[in-house]
Order: structure tokens, then C-alpha cells, then sequence
């Protein structure tokens, strides 16, 4: 698959540096985590990403881990970056498209941004059912 | 080429050995062997033609054929695509049934779904979990209007071998005609079509370390197979396949195939000792599956399946080793393996198989290497696998329901 430089360099430094690119688990039952898990084994993709959300309704922490091809890994990576730091209202208004275009996902590999869109929309609604 | 990348993909296509580009190379220039194989006019049409049928009686030599059963074709491709539809047309007012198996090379695989679009009648046998069919399959399934078996000799993905000299003795005796792919086979079992009951075999060059672009079709003589021919313009290779020979590539065939049969138990041997050290190297890495039966299949092809690791990504933290997935999602298609789904394999674990193979030229440093950075890669891949985990933390995840997309 011809990827673009950027989506190598997020999956190669992810796989040789994981703990400083945001690679880990955070605790799942804790008020202040929210979980989110999409795909399946059986498509070859499977992401979960965990966020930590302060008083403020302010993302501050974000850990994932991705099963699922190089630009899965990679998307994981490039929504993370996007994420932290954001309130839970900007994070929901991320899109798929954001994702993709800024890596230079190959058309084919579109459902590897989507897989990232669900999984942060996952992990709010997550974070917000354990504080409503 | 200059690369660091180790090569681990023989089976996919091999390099030309030098002593077969040297050959080659004298058949292209104005004071080397240029001319029209098919000039009966002058000297260069008739040194050019000697040349081809030194070539014929050389790839012969090696499967023990008389060389006016080899045509020329463009690979192992057009030599598929020949037998299967030539066999058909030609005999199509006997009967219209054709059985494969859903394992085979997509250049079996297509010219029958060809057929059926044309009205054939076609059986995809299920292969065994060893990747092999099994005599009593096909028992199962032959008809009155059986015409054709065509199976392949070895697996390309998995390297599992059939036992075509049993099958070929039943099909014979049924009066039906057999073709065997043996693309990977060639330069690697020893084949004795004096022995063996099969009518029509596949080969091509370019996976025994002769140039890409060239292969041959065996036609059986006693007893005799017809074939209607694809590629009409000249009635060259006596009608069953027209166009000009290509005197290069077919010395580099008959090369190849002469290196081969001098060679084929050296090099086997030395594959042999490559492979069980690789086996041994990467077996003790947890949750791994050989794809395939050890004690069965061809030493040259190693397929495993690295569970809760997808194929790609491990192709590309395999950056400096040049392997193939057996997950297609490297392809266009998303599809894991259908060799592996056929063998009932479970999805994941058919979206994270790697073949890798090896060849004349692959040195046990090669080996050491690529057993310890396919181990390191492993790890790391893991270490970002959410699936992982959960195998860690004991969940088993047949339980789990996935969000499928």
C-alpha cells in the first residue's frame, strides 16, 4: 500500500516509541475516563480509545490502543493529537474527513478515519453516561 | 538495485540466476542469436530456432517429457488460461462439468468463472486442513459430464503439496483429463511426467529463477489431449499457441530449468536447513499458527499467522524485509486470505498471515536476521493491539460483541 511520509512516520514512531505517543490504557472504571471500542477482529480492525476529561469538561489525557493496519494505527494517532486539550464539545465536532485529509489516507483506507470518528463518539458517550 | 531489504518472497517471483541472464543476453544483439525462430530463409531464423529447441528439450529434460509436448506461452497465466478454456471448447460436446478447488491460483480460479459464464458447469472442491485435496473428494463430485480436474501441484500461499500421482491414476482410469498447475513446483519436487497420469501442466520460468514473461504448457501425446487454441495469427507451437518465439526469454527458461535439474537436491537441501532454523528461531513466540502442515509441505514456504497482529501492519513494521500477506489488504479487495478462509480458518487469523519464503540465494544471516526483527515486531505490534490485552487479561473474544462496520 503507498502511504503517504506522514502516515508512516505516526506509525513508526507509535511502534517504537508507544509509551510517548499515547499508547496505554487508562483506568476504565474511574468517573473521570471515558471508553470507547469500534471495529472487529473479523474486519481486520479494532481501535479503542480511553479519554480523561477534567471538571471543565476539558480533555486532558487521551491513551489508545489500535489492532488494524498502518493507517489505522496511524489514524489513532492523528485523532489524539487532535483531541487533547479540546472541550468534549469541539472533540464531537471532529470529523473523519479532518483525519483522513490530514494524513493523505488512499481512498481505500477512508474507513480507517471513520473508525476514529466512532471511537472518540464512543468514549464521550461513554464518559457522559457515567456523569449524567 | 541497491537495498538493505532482505528478499523473503521467492515464491512470488525469484531472481534471474546470473548464469541465465548471460544466456539471455546472447540472444538480443545484432551479433548474437536475434533472429525470427520462425525464418526458415536464412541462418539467423535457423540458429535462432536451434536455440529454441535446445530450450524445449531442456525444460523436458527436467520433467522427464518428450520436449514436442512443451508449448510456449507467456507464463504459468496463459498456460492455465490454455489448458482450462482450450480443454473446454474442445471438448465441450462430452460433457461440460470442470472440478478445481477454491484453493487454487486466481489463474485457475478465473478462466473458471469464465466457463461458467459461458454455460460450464464448474465444482470448487474444499481442501483439507492441510491445505491438500484429498482422492475421495473428488470421488465425491466426479460426473458423466466430468471433462477436466485441474488442481494445482503446490499451494502458493501455504506450500502444501497435492498428491497428484494418486489423483492422476483415478482420472485416468475415468478417461478424464487432468491438468496440474506447477508454477511452484517447478525446480522443486521432482516431477516424472513419464510416471505421472497428468495431461496438462503448467510452468513458469520466472519462479525458478529464469526471466518473467516466459512459461510452457506440457500436452500430453499418449494418450493424446487436443485443445482449441486461444491466440490465433500463424499457427506457431503447431497451432495451440500463435506469435513469434521470444528467443531470449525461452533460452533463459531452458537455462533456468537445465540449473535446475543439476541443482534441485543442493538447493533443496540447503532451503531445507534454512527453513527448519527459521521455525525454530520464531516458534517459541507466543499464540502463533504455521498455516499448513509442517511435516507435509514444501520447505521453501513458511505461512503463520501472528493472532491479534493485522498482516499489513506487520508488513510494514517489516519494513526492511520483503514478505507477502496473506490478508489481501495490502490489495485492493480488504479481503483476508481466501486460501486460509477456505481452510476454515477464522477471520482474524486470516487477516494476520505472512508468507515467507526463501530461495537459492537466501544466506542463514538472512535467516538469523529476520527471524529476530520479525520477533522484536511482534512485541512491539502487540504491545498496540487492544486484543492483546484482552487475551492478557484472559477475555475471550468469541464472547465480545463487536461493532461490526
Amino acid at each position: 500500500m503507498a502511504y503517504s511520509r506522514k502516515v508512516i512516520k505516526k506509525f513508526e514512531d507509535t511502534l517504537n516509541n508507544p509509551a510517548a505517543n499515547n499508547v496505554g490504557r487508562l483506568d476504565v472504571n474511574s468517573n473521570s475516563v471515558g471508553t470507547g471500542m469500534v471495529g472487529a477482529p473479523a474486519c481486520g480492525d479494532v481501535m479503542r480509545l480511553q479519554i480523561e476529561v477534567d471538571d471543565s469538561n476539558v480533555i486532558t489525557d487521551c491513551k489508545f490502543k489500535t489492532y488494524g493496519c498502518g493507517s489505522a494505527i496511524a489514524s489513532s494517532q492523528q485523532m489524539i493529537e487532535m483531541l487533547k486539550g479540546k472541550t468534549l464539545e469541539e472533540a464531537k465536532s471532529i470529523k473523519d474527513r479532518e483525519i483522513a485529509e490530514v494524513l493523505e489516507l488512499p481512498p481505500i483506507k477512508i474507513h480507517c478515519s471513520v473508525l476514529a470518528e466512532d471511537s472518540i463518539k464512543k468514549a464521550i458517550a461513554d464518559y457522559e453516561s457515567k456523569n449524567a | 538495485m541497491k537495498t538493505k531489504a532482505i528478499y523473503f518472497d521467492y515464491a512470488s517471483t525469484t531472481p534471474v540466476d546470473p548464469r541465465v541472464a548471460e544466456k539471455m543476453h546472447q540472444c538480443l544483439l545484432l551479433d548474437g542469436n536475434f533472429g525470427n525462430p520462425a525464418s526458415r530463409s536464412h541462418e539467423f531464423g535457423w540458429k535462432a530456432d536451434e536455440a529454441v529447441e535446445k530450450a524445449r528439450l531442456q525444460v523436458a529434460d527436467l520433467v522427464n517429457a518428450d520436449s514436442r509436448e512443451i508449448v510456449w506461452t507467456s507464463g504459468a497465466t496463459e498456460s492455465d488460461n490454455l489448458a482450462i478454456k482450450g480443454v473446454a471448447k474442445f471438448y465441450k460436446d462430452k460433457g461440460n462439468h470442470i472440478i478445481t478447488s477454491k484453493i487454487e491460483h486466481k489463474a485457475v480460479l478465473d478462466p473458471c468463472r469464465q466457463l461458467e459464464r459461458e454455460g460450464f458447469e464448474v465444482t470448487y472442491l474444499d481442501p483439507e486442513e492441510d491445505g491438500t485435496v484429498k482422492l475421495d473428494e473428488i470421488k465425491k463430485h466426479v460426473k458423466e459430464s466430468t471433462i477436466l480436474i485441474s488442481l494445482m501441484h503446490i499451494n502458493n500461499e501455504l506450500g502444501s503439496v497435492n498428491d497428484i500421482k494418486k489423483i492422476g491414476e483415478f482420472t485416468r482410469d475415468k478417461n478424464i483429463i487432468f491438468h496440474v498447475d506447477a508454477a511452484q513446483s517447478i525446480g522443486k519436487l521432482d516431477i516424472d511426467l513419464s510416471k505421472l497420469k497428468v495431461d496438462l501442466m503448467s510452468f513458469s520460468a520466472h519462479k525458478c529463477y529464469g526471466p518473467k514473461g516466459i512459461g510452457a504448457l506440457y500436452v500430453r501425446r499418449k494418450p493424446r489431449v487436443r485443445l482449441e487454441a486461444l491466440i490465433h495469427g500463424g499457427g506457431h507451437e503447431r497451432g495451440f499457441r500463435s506469435g513469434t518465439l521470444a528467443t531470449h526469454q525461452i533460452v533463459g527458461m531452458g537455462e533456468a530449468c537445465r540449473i535446475a535439474k543439476k541443482e534441485i537436491k543442493k538447493d533443496n537441501e540447503k532451503i531445507k536447513k534454512l527453513s527448519e532454523m527459521f521455525w525454530n528461531e520464531i516458534s517459541d513466540i507466543e499464540e502463533i499458527v504455521l498455516n499448513g502442515d509442517r511435516k507435509s509441505k514444501v520447505a521453501n514456504i513458511t505461512n503463520v499467522s501472528f493472532s491479534y497482529i493485522e498482516g499489513e501492519s506487520l508488513i510494514m513494521a517489516l519494513k526492511d524485509v520483503a514478505v507477502s500477506s496473506g490478508s489481501a489488504c495490502t490489495s485492493a479487495s480488504l479481503e483476508p486470505s481466501y486460501v486460509l478462509r477456505a481452510l476454515g480458518r477464522a477471520d482474524e487469523l486470516a487477516h494476520s498471515s505472512i508468507r515467507f519464503s526463501f530461495g537459492r540465494f537466501t544466506t542463514p544471516e538472512e535467516v538469523k536476521m529476520v527471524a529476530e526483527t520479525t520477533k522484536r515486531v511482534v512485541r512491539q505490534l502487540r504491545e498496540l493491539s487492544p486484543l492483546w490485552d484482552m487475551y492478557l487479561d484472559g477475555v475471550d473474544l468469541d464472547t465480545v460483541e463487536w461493532a461490526h462496520h
